[in-house]
């Protein structure tokens, strides 16, 4: 196994459940099962002890793999120098499963969806740009940007009506862009979290030869794991354009007043998303964006930025998880979390995030407390007031 | 090994024995003071071996090119006499002792020695050493050992300086931009001193600075503040290149405040001497220097030295003076950081 | 067995409870060089109720049970010698109270040191509790159940003397309050005035009971908080540099410790020491006073006080002290393990030098460390081994040389902390035989099962 030089020296120490001060765990399996095998040093310790041939490959091994969020806490947070290589361990370690066969059912089924649709929900292509009716934004023709919207922003409900509020401001804004619709493919960000690392050079070679063709240069995605994908990985495989995050446009173009802002009293908490948070660093954009509405209130909740936690859906989870949203789950933590610091509304930036804050919502019975809404929403419901 | 050059017959002759008459810790008139030269010299138990708390100016107020404090310093270690205690001292030894874990850049003929201390290298940055910057040296095999006059073992000296030069050359370095009043110090004042060559030419980055801020004079946009400057000890290995501070504040419109502890009456940041002189002169020395800052109607306080800086940084800003490295200030007056 | 499982899985619910493999191996051991022994069950209640019901349900089937914290004590005390139940505390995490004026708080068995200390900074700013240098995670229960020390250690004892009451699950299934809360609803005494019971559960290693509660004193905090490092290259001078320290009841914690990498360190004994002030002119009075109070070996050269860079200072000023753990990685092999004698601060030159030697001879790095329990009553002097996890021969080599360390801490009259089963057994034999008889005879009358972390303290 790849990096398995490294895994025999995890402390267990557990540095990696914390926030940086220590004011809770923050690794959302952990916290869920409160079990030390769900955290970063269980892992840690499950694949060294299968690498000696301590345990066997079995369904449990594979669920307590897959369960990781692949939220980069661990990696935030450990004290160790190896912790660079935390989330390579563990993707390296459910490669092995990849390659043996040995992924739990729900994987199976989201890695199968993608490999045979194109997507994990198993909708037709045909589908993807249906989102995009009623709003302004064209097909990509040589536009001055590409909108990548992934497979969440596409298919799943909370993701649609977030792709149509990016998709209504941004051209609204002046700018020159388009989308693929039924061109687009899966990124394969999760894909190769999941571990199947074949099947992500394959959609990410796929993705960098169309984006060629086409003459893309420019990207703005909806989807803070797209980006992840298109500004760390694509490289490596010669795929290099511009990306940015829509919060980052957004930011963009409210500081070249390019959006005019009226006056919105209203009080908001904003979730980081691990993939543009913690993964890549992007704090502020977003933040900005909420702060330049007038009258706009941003609190913070107890855990943001590096220490934020995640919503319960990365490394795939938002669709493989099937243990259910119980009353530990991360996403539900958070929903009552975003509800203390008497927002109402919880900022998201990423269509996984708004999928599952929006159910864990409904879930811990705050709908009428608070309201899930993503950035450009937000921005969209300013100017239209 | 080399040995000391030190000119016996200057002091014999000498009417001022500024050395010490001059010194601000050990008060001799003069008679005595040349009493004690003499003793020194003879290898005789003068109370300065004991008293002198290794500030360095005396290698400045000797007018005669003589090194009273180098030779104080060998006497020390001859006659067994400690400054700092021999844990702290054999700490300073170990921590600069060569491991090869040093840094290279890519090394042209004119390189940036950023010694020993990592800040200096993070200093070099912007258009003023956008040429130089990537190549440079850093690292305990190009450390340039003066600390060691403090903890009075020129032997340390004697061992390890001869191989650093020889470092240096290695590499083909023919100009030297010493980013430390101690690394040019070594090579220009102790090195000679002990007959130790020195075949590169060193530059002290007040001088380089000088230079290039000229070049760029069209960008500078000037400060208009006010600035007390503080004099770390090793300057006094180069008093000449003390005026290039005034030379340096003029040309980005920083005017500096007069003090009282200033040019030859400079007090050093007394932080090394806490370790070998002990807390009360060296709390004696900050209070004043602190005080005297703000007595001159400062607002920055630009210092040249990284540790002077770590030393005072917090207490003058304290009193509302803002601590800044002389490079930082240009920097400033670029528009850069 | 099917039966244990249903039943556990309905006193917690189904997803705390596991006898799958991968949770059997992971109980099986500490990061310590224990061997490793499967528990037959891994639960993890969330109440104290549970707990009961877990502890009754083991007596019934006569399983032992094990209650565990983070098993960071590296000794093996979690390790489940005779298989059973580990009970991970780690669930039941909540702080239940803070008497901000009476300066205590209660918290649940399980609640971690670093989540007390972060509840604190965030809510009490003024007030702060004996953080161990452990990693954050482990369980503040735990502490006190091995007398651990920390930060505050020096002016105020073990960290179970700072304990202000307790709540106990015993062997036998009955909930106990120990100390001022079994007759008041304040948590501010342990004991005293009462017949001091809480004796019968801190120190005995999980094997007269369970905590689900406990009350813990808190201190002061001042605003501002320094570090001195005073270095000596003469281990015989550090008593008397301790003694003269304590003496100025100025300084919070106190450390002396030396190891011989990084090469900055090499030859040298440091010992650290923390000043507090609420004002620049307290933080200067007491440096002052630390400084004059070893004037004397300064003056003469025997020792120095370093220059701790700025850059430097977080490291020394955190609490935790990462780099405390990260010493398990200096061989790049993530172990490490220490014994911590407790004995009196004359003897730290001889076991300085024993454990220089004990280095040398199992050819193992090592790091000494002491820390000042009291003032200048005992101390905790750690005999510190890393390792490499993938070098079984130098993990051998460790468990050695730990077994040679404790047997000369022994006779130098030291008493074991946190001591492995073997030492707990080496201790044994050395005790009183009428002290053996008491302990032999309270264990009996509250585990009368023997269910209790089975293998520890087992008199014969
Ligand atoms: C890097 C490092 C630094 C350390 N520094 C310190 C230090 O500065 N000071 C210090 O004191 N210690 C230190 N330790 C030792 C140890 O980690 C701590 O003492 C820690 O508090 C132990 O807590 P734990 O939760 O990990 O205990 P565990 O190892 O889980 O348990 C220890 C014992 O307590 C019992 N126990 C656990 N919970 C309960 C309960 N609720 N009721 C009854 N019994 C229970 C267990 O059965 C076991 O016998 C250090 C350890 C490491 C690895
Ligand atoms: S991953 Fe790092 S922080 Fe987490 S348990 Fe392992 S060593 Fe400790
Ligand atoms: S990445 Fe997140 S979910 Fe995965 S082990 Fe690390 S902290 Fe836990
Ligand atoms: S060292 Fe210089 S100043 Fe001192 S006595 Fe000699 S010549 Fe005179
Ligand atoms: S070094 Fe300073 S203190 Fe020492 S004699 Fe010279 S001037 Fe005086």
């Amino acid at each position: 196994m790849e990096f398995e030089e490294i895994v025999h020296r995890c402390f267990r120490c557990g540095y990696c459940k914390f926030t940086e001060d220590y004011h809770d765990f923050n690794c959302p399996p952990y916290l869920k099962f409160g079990l030390d095998t769900y955290a970063a040093g269980g892992r840690m310790w499950l694949i060294n002890a299968w690498l000696n041939h301590g345990i066997e490959t079995s369904k449990h091994y594979a669920e307590i793999l897959y369960l990781c969020n692949t939220c980069g806490n661990c990696k935030e947070h450990c004290v160790f120098t190896f912790k660079e290589d935390l989330l390579n361990i563990f993707e390296a370690a459910k490669a092995e499963l990849v390659e043996k066969g040995l992924v739990p059912p729900a994987v199976k089924d989201y890695l199968q969806g993608i490999l045979v649709n194109g997507n994990p929900y198993k909708e037709p292509q045909h589908k993807r740009g249906r989102w995009a009716e009623g709003t302004d934004i064209q097909p990509f023709s040589g536009q001055e940007f590409l909108f990548y919207v992934g497979d969440v922003g596409s298919y799943d409900e909370p993701g649609k009506k977030m792709a149509g509020s990016v998709g209504t401001i941004l051209p609204k804004a002046g700018l020159s862009i388009g989308i693929l619709g039924s061109k687009e493919k899966c990124d394969g960000n999760d894909v190769k979290a999941l571990g199947e690392t074949g099947l992500f050079a394959k959609l990410a070679e796929e993705n960098i030869r169309l984006f060629k063709e086409i003459g893309v240069k420019k990207i703005i995605t909806l989807d803070p794991h797209a980006y992840n994908a298109f500004t760390k990985e694509y490289p490596k495989l010669g795929g290099k354009f511009k990306v940015w995050h829509y919060t980052q446009v957004l930011a963009m173009l409210i500081k070249g007043k390019k959006i005019p802002l009226p006056g919105y009293k209203v009080k908001v908490t904003y979730h980081d998303p691990c993939y543009l948070g913690r993964h890549n660093a992007i704090y502020n954009d977003p933040r900005e964006v909420l702060r330049s509405i007038p009258g706009l209130i941003l609190v913070e909740m107890n855990r943001n930025r590096k220490n934020s936690l995640c919503c319960g859906g990365g490394g795939g989870n938002f669709m493989t998880d099937v243990s259910g949203l119980g009353k530990d789950s991360s996403s539900r933590i958070r929903a009552r979390e975003a509800s203390e610091t008497g927002a109402e509304f919880l900022a998201v930036a990423c269509p996984i995030c708004y999928k599952m804050l929006d159910e864990a919502v409904k879930e811990e019975g705050l709908e009428e407390k608070i309201k899930v809404k993503d950035i450009a929403e937000i921005v969209n419901q300013a100017i239209l007031r | 090994m080399d040995r000391l050059k030190f000119d016996e017959h200057l002091c014999t002759t000498c009417q001022t024995s500024d050395c010490l008459v001059k010194c601000q810790f050990i008060n001799l008139d003069r008679e005595t003071a040349h009493r004690e030269v003499m003793k020194i010299i003879k290898g005789g138990d003068s109370s300065v071996l004991r008293d002198c708390v290794t500030c360095y100016a005396c290698e400045e107020y000797c007018q005669w090119g003589n090194h009273p404090f180098y030779l104080i310093t060998e006497r020390r270690e001859e006659k067994g006499i400690l400054t700092a205690s021999r844990a702290i001292t054999n700490q300073w030894i170990n921590m600069c002792e060569p491991q090869g874990k040093y840094k290279v850049g890519e090394i042209k003929e004119k390189a940036l020695s950023c010694c020993f201390i990592g800040d200096l290298r993070r200093l070099a940055r912007g258009k003023l050493f956008e040429d130089v910057r990537s190549s440079y040296i850093l690292g305990p095999e190009f450390f340039c050992e003066v600390v060691y006059l403090h903890f009075a073992k020129p032997s340390v000296i004697r061992e390890r300086l001869p191989k650093v030069i020889e470092n240096i050359n290695q590499l083909g370095i023919e100009q030297l931009i010493c980013m430390h009043d101690e690394c040019y110090g070594s090579f220009t004042s102790l090195a000679p001193a002990y007959g130790i060559e020195v075949n590169f030419q060193p530059i002290h980055y007040f001088e380089y600075l000088f230079e290039k801020l000229r070049d760029l004079k069209s960008e500078i946009k000037p400060l208009n503040i006010k600035a007390a400057y503080q004099r770390p000890c090793s300057s006094r290995l180069s008093p000449d290149k003390y005026p290039f501070v005034k030379e340096i504040f003029g040309l980005i419109g920083v005017e500096m405040v007069n003090r009282k502890y200033q040019g030859e009456n400079a007090l050093c940041c007394g932080e090394v001497l806490r370790m070998v002189a002990g807390y009360e002169v060296a709390n004696d020395i900050q209070r004043k220097n602190v005080e005297d800052m703000v007595q001159s109607g400062a607002e920055y306080g630009v210092f040249n030295c990284p540790y002077c800086q770590m030393a005072l940084s917090e207490k003058v800003y304290k009193k509302g003076i803002k601590p800044i490295h002389i490079i930082d200030l240009c920097k400033m007056a670029l528009g850069e950081e | 067995m099917r039966d244990v499982y249903n039943a556990l899985v309905e006193i917690v619910g189904e997803e705390y409870v596991s006898f799958r493999k991968e949770e059997l191996y992971f109980y099986a051991r500490d990061p310590g060089l224990m061997p490793a022994h499967e528990p037959d069950y891994v639960v993890a209640p969330e109440t104290t109720e549970e707990v009961q019901k877990i502890v009754k349900l083991a007596n019934r089937e006569k399983i032992p049970i094990v209650p565990m914290g983070a098993g960071m004590a590296l000794t093996g005390l979690i390790i489940p010698l005779k298989g059973g139940i580990v009970i991970d505390m780690k669930r039941m995490r909540r702080i239940l109270e803070v008497n901000e004026k009476a300066r205590y708080a209660i918290v649940e068995g399980g609640t971690s040191q670093g989540a007390l200390k972060s509840y604190l900074d965030r809510n009490y700013p003024n007030l702060r509790h004996s953080i161990p240098d452990a990693p954050p995670t482990v369980t503040i229960a735990a502490n006190v159940v091995i007398h651990g020390q920390g930060r505050l250690t020096q002016q105020y004892g073990f960290n179970s003397d700072m304990v202000s009451g307790l709540e106990v699950v015993l062997p036998t299934g009955e909930i106990c309050k120990i100390g001022s809360c079994s007759m008041s609803p304040s948590w501010f005494s342990k004991g005293p005035t009462l017949p001091d019971l809480s004796g019968l559960f801190l120190g005995w290693l999980g094997t007269t009971g369970i905590m689900t509660k406990v009350g813990l004193k808190l201190y002061p905090k001042k605003k501002m908080r320094d570090v001195e490092l005073f270095v000596t290259d003469r281990e015989d001078l550090i008593p008397e540099i301790l003694f003269r320290l304590t003496h100025t009841e100025m300084v919070e914690d106190i450390t002396a410790w030396f190891q011989p990498k990084p090469i900055i360190f090499q030859g040298n004994h440091h010992v650290t020491l923390y000043i507090t002030g609420d004002t620049d002119e307290e933080l200067e009075f007491k440096r002052k006073m630390v400084w004059d109070s070893v004037k004397e070996f300064r003056d003469n050269k025997d020792g120095g006080f370093m220059w701790i860079l700025p850059a430097m200072k977080p490291t020394f000023l955190d609490m935790p002290q990462r780099s405390v753990t990260t010493f398990a990685d200096v061989k790049k092999g993530g172990g490490f393990e220490y014994s911590g004698p407790i004995a009196l601060i004359e003897k730290y030159p001889v076991l300085a030098r024993k454990l220089v030697e004990l280095g040398t001879k199992f050819k193992v790095a090592y790091s000494g460390m002491a820390r000042v329990i009291g003032r200048s009553h005992a101390m905790m002097f750690g005999i510190a081994f890393t390792f490499n996890r993938a070098d079984p021969d130098m993990m051998e080599r460790v468990r050695k040389a730990l077994h040679e360390g404790i047997t000369f801490a022994f006779d130098q009259g030291g008493i074991p902390w946190k001591p492995t089963a073997e030492e707990q057994k080496m201790a044994m034999e050395r005790m009183d035989p009428n002290t053996l008889k008491l302990m032999k005879m309270i264990k009996e009358n509250l585990d009368p099962n023997g269910i209790m972390n089975p293998g520890n303290w087992e008199v014969n």
